[in-house]
């Protein structure tokens, strides 16, 4: 299995590379650059600041020393927050990003799979009815609606909880993002169980299984579930990934300081380093990810080999 | 066997009923999908969207870019505007700016007049003070005593209906609304269509083809999946500024990976499949075989995620417009009304429940259409 | 079995219904059964007969949109419409079942001995250990080789037989009264599925439980049971002891389905008839990617090195198990898939033309295939499927000249030309079949290469289909290549046989020459395989 992580990691560094390259030709050439959106300044200023930051120098040249920089881990200064590198940015706002993606993640999953078998158990019946009617309410429902609302609701109204802000990340402060993110996933998850296990239950096996007198307990707990749960990992694999890097519309209508936002800030504001570092965070949790769902995968189902 | 009995019973009666006319595998699915409530009723809704979101903005009381300014941020309400009780500081304050002493005000049902004077004559263009306000038109002043400097000062009230209230700019919310609806809609349909082309166009011929190409084209699918779809629309945005066409095309052409990858995988399996080796067999060339036998059996699928897809892209339209990265004002669409909605939310509620309610209720009718349909196409699922 | 002994099974008047779209179906028709202590009996019937849903109804298996009312009792414990709980009393512990899918009927995500043990712990309540020590033991009892390695294989790490034998073992368990066995061997290799005939006829002399042999192969009933019941459309038309039925079947489908077997032979043709069809030396290899990083690619060989001649006139059987290469033979002569050596049609080269090449020969070389439900193209009407080829190689014809064409094709075939504007779900196995040989004949071929055409048919179906292929062979001077792993057909098909094993030709010569004397030992293990008809029913002696 170890040889099998070294060459899928091995295989993952070239598309990591064509996704650097492309990124960062195509943000250099969008027009404009990180100092235009101010006053303009003093033209020897702008000159120094090009220097210094070697935008004077040919691109291609830029790009090699942003690749040597890469390999020492450096990512560059961030361009709209002057005081901080890219790398301290990503210091403070990836574990809050994670923390919340995490709980999400956690929640969704536990709760999803939990309704979607329930409702598999029930199919046809009023029980699986509201189950899929309520997760595509989840599914339909946009997280830049659900989290106004839920703010309205439980911050404004019955003024439970704080309608926004982070607090520095008490418990109370994190229950509505996390709820926000949470939602659609236990709406998607539900489904993918309900329909997984549904599936699995008119197996064969699963038939062979109640045809030894097996308690249902073991039919659908050992022999259905193991089988429904098969694609809800796959799923898990992107999911897991878009959800640790947190969301920019949750972070911007909660106030929360993870790191969702400078995509969207940086690529607006020329942000280079900050939007290539982004980049490259995003990336690599998608590689990451993408690797652990797969040994998971093959250790839930012995049919699948390591190579 | 002999061949003047040509009906031979075989395994029980798979063919009934009259026996010239067949029921193609469509007019079974569209069966189905008529038994299904929940389907039907959701294709009711959305004709109901799709009217309103054509004809609607026609016929709505208000342009959707028309300002009231004596209305901002006025609740929704299903009686008119402006209310018995605002009339009459209003008429007074509007007299108030023409510098002319005003009576007692009496409000009598669309009409409003109060005996005027002044120090001086009054002039008679100072009307335009009430003309010039959303409130009242058509003001007159009669009863001028000789010296022109008492009056009565008569004027319509222009009666403004705002079923779902205002905006912060004082635009009525039910139009933006119906011309949100509009566009969201023409946006999902365009962005479908585009990745519908592109998809099944990439997806049939890297399948069809196999081997080396297919490889490489699947290697340009990954490698763009994991390019963040944010980064590449804001790109766009940067490169070309924003625009309808721009937004759709960006959807287009970040939902057509998934299109893609269905056709190949479709084409795949079909290529396998004995009918098409049968027609290899017969001679039938690459195009016949894919105009008469790949295609038709990929419409299926393909239309099953091309209802789930609309709803999708109306989705992204929606996020990339409450991101700020969408239409342009005074144009509107459901994301920038809830994006505006969420702003003002503990000022006027109105402003967030009402477009998050057309664009849920719209998306939920598109998605739960989508699910009929698959029930209906592929019905070992129920 | 003394006369006046009790049944261990009785069922009286059950009725299986199904609920779906188009109303309710009637599966089975208030049937009456009895099983004695100890005997072997067959359920017979072709498909659709009801004869798996009535047991599946007894054992509590229905799909849920399944019912079934009446009786059927378990010594006295009535087992229709009992709870759950206390149907698990009797399943898997006193009554057990083998599927037909050896393939999917394991739990593809546990270890075998795990699966065999469940049944041990949840109703003999044995522990862990003591429950692997008896799984040990069964495997041994089903001849699976090394047991105690092969209890902690997957599923997908044994055979098609293995897994059966698996399956038995794991029926054997608890020392059941009952054992179902639901078409057992119908998805088995011939030699295998004797091996696993021997096996349960050994297993019941040993053992000593009653077998309920449900199936739809004669042979099958004829040298395992010692009762039949047969059934169609949902009823029990007739019940008996298997030599009387065998020798004196008193309602007309038991007459049909006996006679259903088929039979005939076909002479050889003169040496003078000329060879339309040469093969010489073919290999089909297919590339494999090797595991590991620097292994490269090896080359497997799914035909290797097979020569052949086919005379006008003449049908070359060519039989053997999956995976022989048999189909693939097929489809290389007709050029379908690239293979080297020399292929000549006629008087000319064909192994170098291209497609386009090719397109004018497709005319005159056929195929039909084994899927009747794969084979026809579900949003085509049957009239466009079996013209197809008419776009092709008679561009010119009128739609009105192609439709009587159509009409003409399948009066040939024996279907009623009114049904041509209809769709190929709307019409049975046979139907279908049909319609993919109307496809064929329609172009007027010389050639037709015949891939297992019969296998997925009824046997009284099947001998219609043979008989329609003889008629067409007859009246279109049709030579044939005829693929199938089923000797019944083969021999009454064709008149020189070609006997296949791993890609290569085991033996060749003339059909009957092949069945009365085969020389090889393989060829001589299909032949008895398929052919013998003595009993090998060793029955319990009470």
């Amino acid at each position: 299995m170890f040889s099998y992580v070294i060459r899928r990691f091995g295989s993952a560094l070239p598309t990591l590379f064509i996704v650097i390259t492309l990124s960062f030709f195509m943000i250099r050439l969008a027009p404009g650059g990180p100092f235009d959106l101010q006053r303009p300044l003093d033209p020897l200023i702008m000159q120094h600041l090009k220097h210094a930051y070697h935008f004077d120098e040919p691109l291609w040249k830029q790009y090699l020393l942003y690749l040597n920089n890469l390999a020492h881990f450096d990512l560059g200064p961030s361009f709209t927050r002057r005081d901080f590198s890219v790398l301290d940015l990503f210091r403070t706002g990836l574990p809050v990003s994670i923390e919340l993606g995490g709980f999400a993640l956690l929640i969704a999953l536990v709760v999803g799979s939990i309704l979607g078998a329930f409702a598999a158990l029930k199919q046809n019946s009023w029980n699986d009815y509201g189950v899929v009617a309520l997760a595509t309410l989840g599914i339909t429902i946009p997280t830049f609606v659900i989290a106004p609302l839920l703010s309205l609701v439980f911050g404004v109204m019955l003024d439970w909880l704080p309608a926004g802000g982070w607090g520095g990340g008490d418990f109370s402060h994190v229950i509505l993002p996390v709820v926000t993110l949470a939602l659609p996933q236990i709406g998607i998850i539900a489904r993918l169980t309900r329909g997984a296990t549904i599936e699995a239950l008119r197996s064969n096996h699963v038939r062979t299984a109640r045809a030894y007198g097996l308690p249902s307990f073991v039919v659908v707990g050992v022999h259905a579930m193991r089988a429904a749960i098969l694609p809800v990992v796959s799923y898990l694999g992107p999911t897991a990934a878009a959800l640790l890097t947190g969301s920019v519309v949750v972070e911007t209508i909660f106030g929360v300081p993870g790191i969702g936002r400078y995509f969207v800030q940086g690529a607006l504001g020329r942000d280079y380093t900050l939007v290539m570092g982004t980049v490259i965070v995003v990336a690599v949790f998608v590689i990451v990810f993408n690797l652990i769902v797969d040994i998971l995968y093959a250790l839930l189902d012995p049919r699948v080999r390591f190579d | 066997m002999s061949q003047s009995d040509p009906t031979i019973a075989e395994e029980g009666p798979a063919v009934t009923a009259d026996a010239t006319t067949g029921r193609s595998l469509w007019q079974d699915a569209w069966i189905r999908l008529r038994r299904n409530r929940a389907a039907v009723a959701s294709a009711v809704v959305l004709l109901v969207f799709v009217v309103a979101g054509v004809f609607g903005p026609m016929v709505a009381p208000h342009p959707y870019d028309a300002i009231y300014t004596q209305y901002v941020r006025v609740p929704a309400s299903l009686e008119a505007y402006p209310r018995a009780d605002t009339i009459e500081p209003a008429f007074e304050r509007a007299l108030k700016r023409a510098r002319v002493d005003v009576g007692k005000v009496t409000v009598d049902g669309s009409s409003v007049s109060a005996p005027i004077s002044k120090d001086e004559k009054i002039d008679p263009r100072i009307v335009r003070y009430l003309d010039r306000s959303d409130i009242f038109h058509d003001a007159t002043i009669t009863d001028l005593n000789d010296a022109v400097t008492q009056g009565v000062m008569t004027a319509a009230v222009t009666r403004e209906l705002f079923p779902f209230g205002t905006d912060a700019n004082g635009r009525d919310l039910l139009s933006r609304i119906l011309i949100g609806v509009r566009v969201s809609l023409a946006i999902g349909v365009l962005a479908s269509f585009m990745s519908l082309v592109l998809g099944v166009g990439y997806g049939a011929v890297s399948g069809y083809l196999g081997g080396r190409v297919d490889d490489v084209m699947m290697r340009i699918i990954d490698i763009l999946y994991s390019l963040p779809f944010i980064f590449f629309v804001i790109l766009l945005v940067v490169f070309f500024g924003r625009n309808f066409v721009l937004i759709f095309i960006a959807i287009g052409c970040t939902e057509w990976l998934d299109m893609a990858r269905i056709v190949r995988g479709q084409t795949l399996t079909l290529k396998r499949q004995e009918f098409v080796q049968a027609a290899e067999a017969l001679g039938v060339g690459d195009m016949g075989v894919l105009k008469r036998h790949i295609i038709p059996n990929t419409l299926g699928p393909v239309m099953v995620f091309v209802t789930l897809l609309v709803p999708k892209a109306i989705l992204l339209e929606s996020l990339l417009s409450f991101l700020g990265l969408g239409v342009q004002e005074p144009m509107t669409s459901l994301g920038v009304l809830i994006s505006e909605g969420a702003a003002n939310m503990r000022s006027a509620t109105w402003l967030l429940l009402f477009p998050a309610a057309a664009l849920t209720i719209m998306l939920f009718a598109l998605n739960f259409l989508g699910d009929g349909l698959r029930d209906a196409l592929d019905p070992k699922d129920r | 079995m003394s006369e006046n002994a009790k049944p261990i099974l009785a069922v009286r008047g059950l009725d299986v219904r199904f609920e779906t779209n188009d109303g309710p179906v009637q599966a089975v028709n208030g049937i009456d059964l009895d099983i004695m202590p100890g005997e072997t009996v067959a359920v017979v019937g072709e498909s659709g007969s009801g004869k798996s849903q009535t047991m599946m109804a007894i054992m509590g298996l229905l799909a849920s949109n399944g019912r079934a009312t009446g009786s059927a009792k378990y010594r006295d414990q009535e087992l229709i419409g009992l709870g759950e709980k206390r149907l698990n009393r009797v399943r898997g512990a006193k009554m057990t079942m083998i599927f037909q899918e050896p393939m999917t009927s394991l739990d593809p995500l546990y270890r075998i001995g795990r699966q065999i043990a469940e049944p041990l712990v949840h109703h003999a309540g044995m522990g862990r250990s003591a429950a692997r020590k008896r799984c040990i033991e069964l495997l041994r009892l089903v001849g699976l080789p090394e047991p105690e390695r092969r209890i902690d294989s997957f599923p997908h790490e044994l055979s098609g037989g293995q897994r059966q034998r698996v399956m038995i073992a794991m029926a054997l368990a608890n020392d059941p009264d009952i054992l179902i066995a639901d078409e057992p061997t119908t998805a088995l290799d011939v030699t295998i599925q004797a091996q696993i005939l021997e096996l349960l006829a050994d297993l019941q002399k040993r053992l000593g439980m009653a077998i309920v042999f449900i199936t739809h192969d004669l042979g099958v009933v004829r040298r395992f049971a010692e009762r039949v019941y047969v059934m169609k459309l949902g009823d029990v038309v007739e019940e008996g002891r298997t030599a009387a039925i065998f020798d004196d079947p008193t309602h007309d489908y038991t007459r049909m389905l006996i006679k259903a077997e088929p039979s005939g032979s076909k002479p050889p043709v003169e040496e003078s008839s000329p060879v339309l069809l040469e093969g010489k030396d073919v290999v089909v290899g297919f590339r494999q990617e090797n595991a590991g990083w620097f292994s490269g690619s090896s080359e497997f060989r799914a035909v290797d090195g097979i020569s052949l001649r086919l005379r006008r006139k003449q049908t070359i059987g060519v039989v053997g198990e999956s995976g022989s290469g048999k189909s693939t033979l097929g489809r290389a002569l007709l050029r379908l898939v690239h293979g080297r050596g020399t292929v000549r049609y006629g008087d000319r080269d064909i192994s170098s033309l291209d497609k386009r090449g090719m397109r004018p020969l497709r005319k005159e070389l056929q195929i039909v295939f084994q899927d009747p439900f794969g084979s026809l193209s579900p949003r085509m009407t049957v009239g466009q499927v079996i013209t197809e080829g008419l776009l092709v190689h008679e561009p010119d014809l009128s739609r009105r000249e192609r439709d009587k064409r159509a009409i003409d094709g399948l009066k040939d075939v024996g279907l009623d030309p009114a049904m041509r504007n209809r769709y190929p779900h709307e019409f049975s196995g046979g139907q279908r079949q049909r319609i993919a040989i109307a496809r064929a004949v329609i172009l007027k071929p010389k050639v037709m290469v015949l891939d297992e055409p019969t296998s997925a048919l009824d046997r009284s179906v099947q001998k219609q289909i043979v008989e329609l292929l003889r008629r067409l062979q007859e009246e279109h001077d049709l030579s044939y290549v005829f693929i199938s792993h089923d000797l019944a057909v083969v021999r009454a098909m064709s008149d020189y046989i070609l006997v296949m094993k791993d890609g290569k030709v085991v033996e060749e010569g003339v059909a009957e020459r092949i069945f009365d004397h085969p020389e090889k030992e393989y060829t001589q293990a299909l032949v008895q395989a398929a052919m013998d008809t003595d009993p090998i029913t060793v029955s319990a002696a009470r």
